[in-house]
Order: C-alpha cells, then sequence, then structure tokens
C-alpha cells in the first residue's frame, strides 16, 4: 500500500469512526439516556479510580462496571474488542511484553537457553499497565460511543472549560469533516492522474505540496467563515445554551457513580 | 508518542495539567483580548487542519510511511501562541472523540506536543533561519530542522514522564504500578523511534511544506521571519504594559511559592545526591545516605572529584544559611528569596537589554 492508499484509508476510518459513534449515541441505551453532565463527570470518576488503583482486583471491579455499562448501553462487546480491546493489546501488550525480565524482582523461572530471569514484580508490574490502560480505554470510549459531540462540549462547560475554547472545538470539529473530505478530493484526483509509480521524492514533494494546499485552503476557509459570522452578527460574545434537564435516573446514577468511584478509590488505596 | 491513560499515575498528570494550563492560559486570554478579530475561527480551522495533518501517511526516505503532529509548520505559519492553542484543540478531540492517547493523560500529551513542541520549533527555527529572505533555502533547512528538533523534544519529555513512573510509583511488592521501565530503558527505547522515523517525517512535512509555500505564497511565512510588520507588532505586544495583565497570574503563583519556602525546612534529610564532601566522614550523615540509598553503603571517603572541587567555589550563602543569622530555618528561607530575586533580576536585566538591542536594530 502506499502513501495514498493509506492516508485515504485513515481518512475514511476517522470517518466511518464518527458515524458509528453517531449511530451508537441514538440507540435506548443506559448511558445514552443520561444526562451528559453527569456521564462525563461519572465516567472520568471511575476513569481517575482505575488510574489510582493500587489493587489489581480494583482494576478488575472498575473493568466490569465498563461491561456492565456497555452492556446495559448497547454497545456490543465485538465492537469494543475491535476498537479498543485488540488495539490496546496489541499496542500496550508489546510495550509490556518485555517488563517481566527487565524489572528487577523475585524470580520465578529462567528463560531456557537465554537464562533471563522472569520475576513476580516484573509479571505484576506488566499486568497491572495492561488492565489499567485496558479498563480506561473502555471507558473513554463508552463516553464517546453514548454521546454526540455537540452534547459533551456543552457537558464541559460544566467542569470549567472556558466558553471560548468549547466554541473553538466545536467548530473545529465540524471542520474537520470538511477539511477530511477536501483533502480525500484532493488525493483522489490526483491519484487518477497518476500512471506508473512515482520516486520517492517525487512522493514527498506531493504530500507536503497536498499539505500545503490544504492550509492554504484552509486559511482562506477560515477568513470566509470569519465573514459569515460577522455577517449573522457575531460581536465577539459567545453564548452556549444549557439545556439540559436531569431526571430521577440521572439522580440514581449519580449515587451509583459516587458509591462505585468512593469504592474503587477506597478499596485501591 | 500520544501517551494513553495508565502510563502516567494521576499525580504525574495532575503536575502536567499544571505545567500546561499558564501556557494556555496566557495564550486564551490573549484569544479573548482579539475575540472580535477572526482569531476564533482561524483557530477553529487550524485546530481541524492539524487534527486531518496527523493522519496524512508520509512517504519517508526508505519507503516506509510515518505520522507527523505538524507542530513545527502551525509553529512557523502562525506562531508559537497559536501553535500551542491549535494543536492542543486537535489532541483533545484526538483524546475525546477518537480515543487516541488518555483523557487523564491529555495534559501529558499537550505539555509535550503542543507546549515544548511549539516553543522549541520556535527558537530552533528563529536561531536556525536568523534574517535569511523568505525565499531563501536556509529556511527550508531551518524548518526541517525546527519539525526534528520539536517532535524529539516532546519524545524527550515523555520518556522521561515514563522513566520516573517507577522510581516514585511502586505496589506494596515493588512492581511498579505505571510505565515500568526506568530512565535507562525508557529513554532510549523512545530516542530511537523518534530519532529515527518519527523525526524524519516531521522534517519532511515541515521542510516540504516551507518549500512549498516559497513557491506559491511567500507571505504566510512573514509572522515568524523579522523584519516584516506582523512580526514586530508580536513582539511589540509582548513587551507592552498591557502583558502585566497575562503574566499576572505567573507573579502570583511565584509569590506564593516565595511566601512557602519555609515549607523546605519541613523536608526530612537533605536532598539526595546533594551531600557535601565532610557528610562522608560523619556518621550520623552517612546512616542518612545509606537510608537515601536502598541501603546502600556510601563509600568510606568522599569521592575524590568532589573533594577536589568542593573547595572551589564557596557560594555567598553556603549552606544555604548566611552565617550572620543564628537560626537556619530563617536563612534558609532568605536565602530561597534573595536567589528567586537574583534569578528575577537578572531575567529582567537581560530582558530589558534584549530590548533596547532590539530597539537599536533598524
Amino acid at each position: 500500500m502506499n502513501f495514498f492508499e493509506r492516508t485515504l484509508a485513515s481518512f475514511l476510518n476517522a470517518v466511518e469512526h464518527a458515524l458509528e459513534a453517531e449511530e451508537l449515541a441514538k440507540a435506548n441505551g443506559l448511558l445514552q439516556r443520561l444526562d451528559p453532565r453527569i456521564k462525563v463527570i461519572g465516567i472520568l470518576a471511575l476513569i481517575i479510580a482505575a488510574a489510582m488503583a493500587h489493587k489489581f482486583w480494583v482494576i478488575g471491579a472498575v473493568f466490569a462496571v465498563a461491561l456492565a455499562l456497555a452492556v446495559s448501553s448497547r454497545v456490543s462487546l465485538l465492537l469494543l474488542g475491535k476498537r479498543v480491546w485488540i488495539p490496546v493489546l496489541l499496542f500496550t501488550g508489546i510495550i509490556a511484553l518485555p517488563a517481566p525480565f527487565v524489572i528487577p524482582g523475585r524470580v520465578l523461572w529462567r528463560l531456557p537457553g537465554l537464562d533471563w530471569p522472569l520475576t513476580a514484580q516484573g509479571l505484576l508490574s506488566a499486568r497491572y499497565l495492561v488492565t489499567r490502560v485496558e479498563t480506561a480505554a473502555t471507558l473513554s470510549v463508552l463516553l464517546i460511543l453514548s454521546t454526540p459531540w455537540t452534547r459533551v462540549l456543552k457537558a464541559l462547560r460544566v467542569l470549567r472549560v472556558p466558553v471560548v475554547l468549547v466554541v473553538i472545538l466545536g467548530m473545529a470539529y465540524r471542520y474537520i469533516f470538511l477539511l477530511l473530505e477536501s483533502a480525500r478530493d484532493m488525493l483522489e484526483s490526483r491519484r487518477s492522474r497518476m500512471v506508473g509509480e512515482l520516486k520517492g521524492s517525487d512522493r514527498r514533494r506531493l504530500a507536503a505540496a497536498s499539505v500545503g494546499v490544504l492550509m492554504s485552503k484552509t486559511l482562506q476557509l477560515s477568513g470566509d467563515v470569519y465573514s459569515a459570522m460577522l455577517a449573522r452578527g457575531f460581536r465577539g460574545e459567545v453564548y452556549v445554551l444549557d439545556d439540559f434537564q436531569t431526571a430521577a435516573l440521572d439522580w440514581i446514577m449519580v449515587a451509583v457513580f459516587f458509591v462505585l468511584a468512593a469504592g474503587a478509590f477506597y478499596y485501591g488505596r | 508518542m500520544h501517551i494513553p491513560d495508565g502510563y502516567l499515575s494521576p499525580s504525574t498528570c495532575a503536575v502536567l495539567y499544571g505545567a500546561a494550563a499558564p501556557f494556555w492560559y496566557i495564550a486564551l486570554q490573549r484569544v479573548k483580548k482579539v475575540m472580535t478579530t477572526r482569531v476564533v475561527p482561524l483557530l477553529s480551522v487550524m485546530a481541524a487542519l492539524s487534527f486531518v495533518i496527523m493522519m496524512f501517511n508520509l512517504p519517508l526516505p526508505g519507503g516506509t510511511t510515518g505520522h507527523a503532529v505538524g507542530v513545527a509548520i502551525a509553529t512557523i505559519i502562525l506562531g508559537p501562541r497559536a501553535s500551542i492553542l491549535a494543536i492542543s484543540i486537535a489532541l483533545s478531540i484526538q483524546a475525546v472523540f477518537f480515543g487516541d492517547g488518555g483523557i487523564t493523560t491529555l495534559g501529558a500529551n499537550c505539555f509535550n506536543m503542543a507546549i515544548v513542541g511549539s516553543l522549541v520549533a520556535y527558537a530552533v527555527y528563529r536561531l536556525a533561519a536568523g534574517r535569511a529572505a523568505l525565499a531563501s533555502p536556509r529556511r527550508v533547512a531551518a524548518a526541517a530542522l525546527a519539525g526534528y528538533a520539536a517532535i524529539n523534544a516532546s519524545a524527550f519529555c515523555a520518556a522521561v514522564e515514563f522513566g520516573i513512573q517507577p522510581l516514585f510509583f511502586k505496589d506494596a511488592s515493588g512492581a511498579p504500578l505505571y510505565a515500568p521501565y526506568p530512565l535507562s530503558i525508557a529513554i532510549p527505547a523512545m530516542m530511537i523511534g523518534h530519532l529515527t522515523l518519527a523525526g524524519l517525517a516531521e522534517l519532511v512535512l515541515s521542510a516540504g511544506v516551507v518549500a512549498y509555500f516559497q513557491r506559491t505564497n511567500p507571505t504566510l511565512l512573514t509572522l515568524t521571519a523579522p523584519g516584516n510588520l506582523a512580526a514586530e507588532e508580536e513582539m511589540a505586544g509582548a513587551a507592552s504594559p498591557g502583558m502585566w495583565r497575562t503574566v499576572r497570574p505567573l507573579w502570583i503563583g511565584l509569590a506564593l511559592l516565595l511566601v512557602l519556602t519555609p515549607l523546605g525546612i519541613l523536608a526530612a534529610g537533605t536532598a539526595w545526591g546533594e551531600w557535601s564532601a565532610r557528610d562522608f566522614s560523619n556518621l550520623r550523615a552517612r546512616e542518612k545516605m545509606a537510608r537515601a540509598s536502598q541501603n546502600t553503603a556510601p563509600p568510606a571517603d568522599p569521592p575524590r572529584g568532589l573533594e577536589r572541587l568542593s573547595s572551589l567555589w564557596t557560594a555567598p550563602f553556603p549552606q544555604y544559611a548566611p552565617s550572620f543569622v543564628r537560626r537556619p530555618a530563617v536563612g534558609y528561607a532568605l536565602s530561597a528569596m534573595f536567589g528567586s530575586g537574583a534569578i528575577i533580576l537578572v531575567s529582567l536585566m537581560a530582558g530589558s537589554l534584549a530590548a533596547r538591542m532590539r530597539g537599536k536594530t533598524p
């Protein structure tokens, strides 16, 4: 696969991911029905609890909670496996692989031939890393898959993120898809005019020129967007409509998240 | 390079959020001040662009491909402040929406790539490009160098963050709780990949895009090139009295730290490695050294180099306690305040000297 195909594939992957998230966010599950503010704070608390835990079983328990949340929110475990568990295992697993042989500690076994010592502490540290990363990644993906981006952004206001930043984040997200499309069209049209293979230096020049063109287009786009904003009466003030309403389920889940996170903090010390 | 959740301890994450916060604050204050101008849409679309650039597979020499962050090119076109914000926003969207990089580690990722990356890229680019013309090949080389240096500086920061985890965070059995490898493994492991593939990807992108703009739209390169209106304005803005408002939180923080210096007296023992030659012959000091060094007994005699060099320079405040102050606690606090004051004074003098020199150059 050359750089055209690889780049186009990663663009497609991003768009697919966004569509998938949008579809799932519409499903009628537990997390989807929750007030985004409660969801963001609750899941953040669980991620922090998993990150702070000093005991393996506590991390496992938080992971079990994440699984329960996924099932009750109609997020298929197959999707989680494909999106989170396998990629994380491949990446973090490879990073953690040498740890049992490198970390000093009580020797359990020696690798025949090479005589490398496999230590208990090393095994434990590899297990900590992989389970912690899997748990946190599952929780954050659940948050993303169950909440439309605009709602996540509004919920960020509760966490005291400045309104300017929320607006910029929202606008940036919107234009990502426009720019992805623009970049895809550009690469596709170039590819359709190609006969045979390009030299390495030509490929690099082409990639740099594509980024350059995209950058010029982006700067022009920012001018257009600004004119449009002025035309609609933008005077430098930003308002975000907070139209959240909490129901009984939200308050029950506040209590559930609180108990779970507090338990994980307490027992994980 | 995008550190996922679980690799860094929550306290490291908190420290790095704290380290990134003043940079975000200053950049945001500036955005708020010029809110009615085109900064909001500009930052938004540039953040979107950074996100898209991070997805490009760049062809590298040797037939492989690699991803770049695009921090150097963002800095060259937008200047360091806007680049810090644009890259931070792109990283936030990656973390929160695409799960690329953790949420607890977002501060660390922004600190490494957006802040350290932008500042290193800016310094290297300005230094290497000097006053070369906009179309000069020197600017292409400077951009290449800036990209390569920026990404490697970011990787080095990440490696240090990984490497300090096993020093501080272990469970009861001594097993590391987070990233398990010490600095001696984490630094080479991170740097080999970045000095080669990732560094090369950033180099190809930065140099290629600057060369492209030199041919097609050189005005885009003027912001970080001296001798032009926009760059001068940015410098003047940095030195104007209005700057006081943006740096005020930093001064307040510094003042708070100065006030809190006496807390240092409460810390037990001597900082590890900060021993004097005399401590090696003092029984109690030797005990403390052994305790701090995981019960490894210190050598019987002080290292010869330490002995020889210790007489070379006697600081004005030896052992942080001037002789005219009887109580060591007061002396400690005074020394700390004097030291910080001296550093601030030197910085202010250097700043005013630099400003004066800048005023003289045409």
